[in-house]
């Protein structure tokens, strides 16, 4: 198991080499000239060439490219992202505590959606074919198919303003985290129970099953042997949950107002700040591999036939 | 044929199609279908509630929410269609390369397909609009980057399952050429996997466009787009909510559809899910089919 882990994580090192290149060479890929995006960005009346030139040596993007990467790089593992090409900020000063921010949203809503995926899938799986399960799936049919920015919209409508009850926005007390949360869980429950109550049921047809029930096993000792096996296909799709609510919650932060990576990231997509949008990309990109890589790990450690791979 | 008797079985499933082609008439026969001009800002209507005139009502400028709507089928069905068409059909290309000739092609297209899909979706989404400025066809252009890996891969994995088989080795030793064999004898069968997972992709790119444009970093007015009427309709959220109403329900309608024609494709296309024994494990595939970062929505 130990060799599987140090192998595991080896096996990284070249995949964030080449996320963190494809995310330097991504900026560069635009059609604009950078010098030029940060001229217009301090809103700087004319830009002259004399100006883009001193801009280019200021920034370093007269070096040739290869070295500008490793300059890049370099700065980044210490956390330095270059500056806000708008506020002249340092990146990690505005993004630290955005990505704080959609981590406390991301690890609360994760914390719902699991439970809640796992309850309703056990119960539907259990009531299969009866009506609990059928509406149950008939109502997560519907709320998968409506976009979640909609449900917010009418949940603060509703909430917010007819009944007076909860905050519309911001990110003041713990009162602020309902809707937002709710909205989020609701939309990811509907897709992950449906992998819970599947994994279930189709566990339920294995033999082992038919052996703990003829030897007498009590039907609640049984379906916690089913759990327990089906978890293992859920564990890796819950592990990814939570990266992907966090890539994800860029539309619900918008309508909710939440200081938090989305709506900063959208800020700088319609400023061009390119510093920014850079930073989010790789954030996110590890965060993604990282997560992978955890639940490659769990799934070995609950699995051993898994570790045979390497 | 046999698939669409096997669909015709189903209620849902044929209302789903019914559903989805009568959007693509109207979407692509807006000018003759709608009632008004989208554009036509009319300010004596403002917020107007509906009539024989306006059936839905008027938005902020006065402007036909129904025409709106009509139009809005453009960007937020149509051109989601195209882009999927084209990143399966790269996906499908790559795929077929990397499933049929195996060896070293398969190992260094894999690789690259590998990489691509480390990267979550919608951020790259985000990043790719980042970077070369807000707009549909920007949106579109990331949804073909970012999803034809993702279609190849699935693809190879359909590919490979059959290019083993009796049939294929027998028509390679027959001195049958390479593309005579995929277009005859792989691409039908593998077509099942296909239209599955492309059904069950444009759910997650509706969702998406339209949540890009509620943004405000999709299409850009005075174009009608769903999501972009959503999020004018935002601006008045509290004082006239009914606005909000149609579109969100559009949206809602159409991507239910494509949901439960890509289950019940699945059904119809796969004779083997057909017996009742194969029946209770029917959503299990469509599960497993999905990896993780497919699960991304707007």
């Amino acid at each position: 198991m130990g060799s599987y882990i140090v192998k595991r994580i080896l096996l990284t090192i070249p995949l964030l080499i080449i996320i963190s290149f494809i995310t330097f060479v991504l900026i560069n890929l635009s059609p604009l000239d950078p010098a030029v995006v940060v001229l217009q960005a301090q809103e700087v009346p004319q830009i002259t060439d004399e100006l883009i030139a001193q801009t280019n040596e200021a920034l370093g993007f007269d070096q040739p490219f290869m070295i500008q990467y490793a300059n890049w790089i370099m700065a980044v593992l210490q956390l330095d992202f270059g500056n806000s090409y708008v506020s002249g900020e340092p990146v990690w000063s505005l993004m630290g505590p955005a990505f704080m921010n959609t981590l406390k949203l991301t690890l609360v809503s994760s914390v719902f959606i699991i439970a809640l995926s796992i309850l309703l899938g056990v119960i539907c799986a259990m009531r299969e074919g009866k009506l609990l399960d059928r509406s149950v799936r008939g109502i997560s049919f519907f709320l998968t198919a409506m976009p979640s920015y909609w449900l917010a919209a009418i949940m603060i409508w509703y909430f917010s303003v007819k009944l007076d009850l909860l905050p519309t926005s911001g990110m003041d007390s713990y009162r602020s985290y309902i809707l937002p949360v709710i909205v989020i869980t609701v939309s990811y429950t509907g897709i992950y129970f449906r992998t819970v109550r599947s994994s279930m049921l189709s566990n339920m047809n294995e033999d082992y099953v038919l052996y703990a029930r003829a030897s007498g096993l009590s039907e609640k000792k049984v379906t916690l042997h089913i759990l327990k096996n089906s978890l293992q296909v859920a564990v890796s799709i819950f592990c990814m949950a939570i990266p992907i609510v966090l890539g994800s919650t860029v539309v619900i932060e918008n309508v909710f107002a939440w200081p938090g990576l989305g709506r900063l990231s959208v800020k700088s997509i319609l400023s061009r700040d390119f510093p920014i949008i850079q930073a989010y990309v790789l954030m996110l990109a590890v965060t993604f591999v990282l997560f992978n890589t955890l639940s490659d790990i769990i799934n070995a450690a609950m699995n051993p036939r898994l570790r045979k791979e390497f | 044929m046999r698939i669409l008797k096997n669909l015709s079985k189903d209620k849902l499933a044929m209302t789903s199609l019914v559903v989805i082609i009568v959007m693509i008439i109207a979407g692509i026969f807006a000018p003759l279908i709608a009632p008004h001009d989208p554009g036509q800002v009319n300010m004596k209507l403002r917020y107007a509630s509906s009539s024989w005139d306006y059936l839905l009502g008027n938005d902020h400028l006065g402007r036909c929410v129904l025409s709106r709507l009509i139009y809005g089928i453009r960007p937020s069905v149509l051109w989601v269609l195209v882009a999927l068409s084209l990143s399966v059909l790269i996906g499908a290309i790559v795929g077929f390369i990397a499933g049929y000739f195996k060896g070293k092609v398969d190992a260094w297209i894999m690789r690259v397909c590998d990489i691509m899909l480390s990267f979550p979706g919608y951020v790259m989404t985000l990043a790719v609009v980042g970077i070369l400025g807000a707009g549909l066809e920007n949106i579109l252009i990331a949804f073909v980057w970012m999803k034809w890996a993702w279609f190849a891969r699935v693809i190879r994995t359909s590919v490979m399952q059959f290019s083993d088989m009796d049939y294929v080795k027998f028509a390679k030793a027959s001195g049958t050429p390479n593309l005579r064999i995929i277009t005859k004898h792989i691409v039908p069968v593998t077509f099942a996997d296909i239209a599955v997972i492309a059904s069950g992709s444009m759910c997650s790119m509706m969702l998406q466009i339209s949540g890009l444009s509620f943004l405000g970093l999709g299409i850009q007015a005075p174009h009608a787009e769903w999501g972009m009427m959503l999020n004018e309709a935002r601006e008045v959220m509290f004082s006239r909510p009914e606005l909000m109403l149609a579109p969100g329900l559009a949206i809602v309608v159409v991507v239910s559809a494509f949901n439960f024609l890509s289950d019940a494709l699945q059904v119809a296309l796969d004779p083997k899910l057909m017996t009742s024994q194969g029946k209770s494990d029917k959503s299990y595939e469509s599960e497993v089919r999905k990896p993780a970062y497919e699960y991304s929505r707007g």
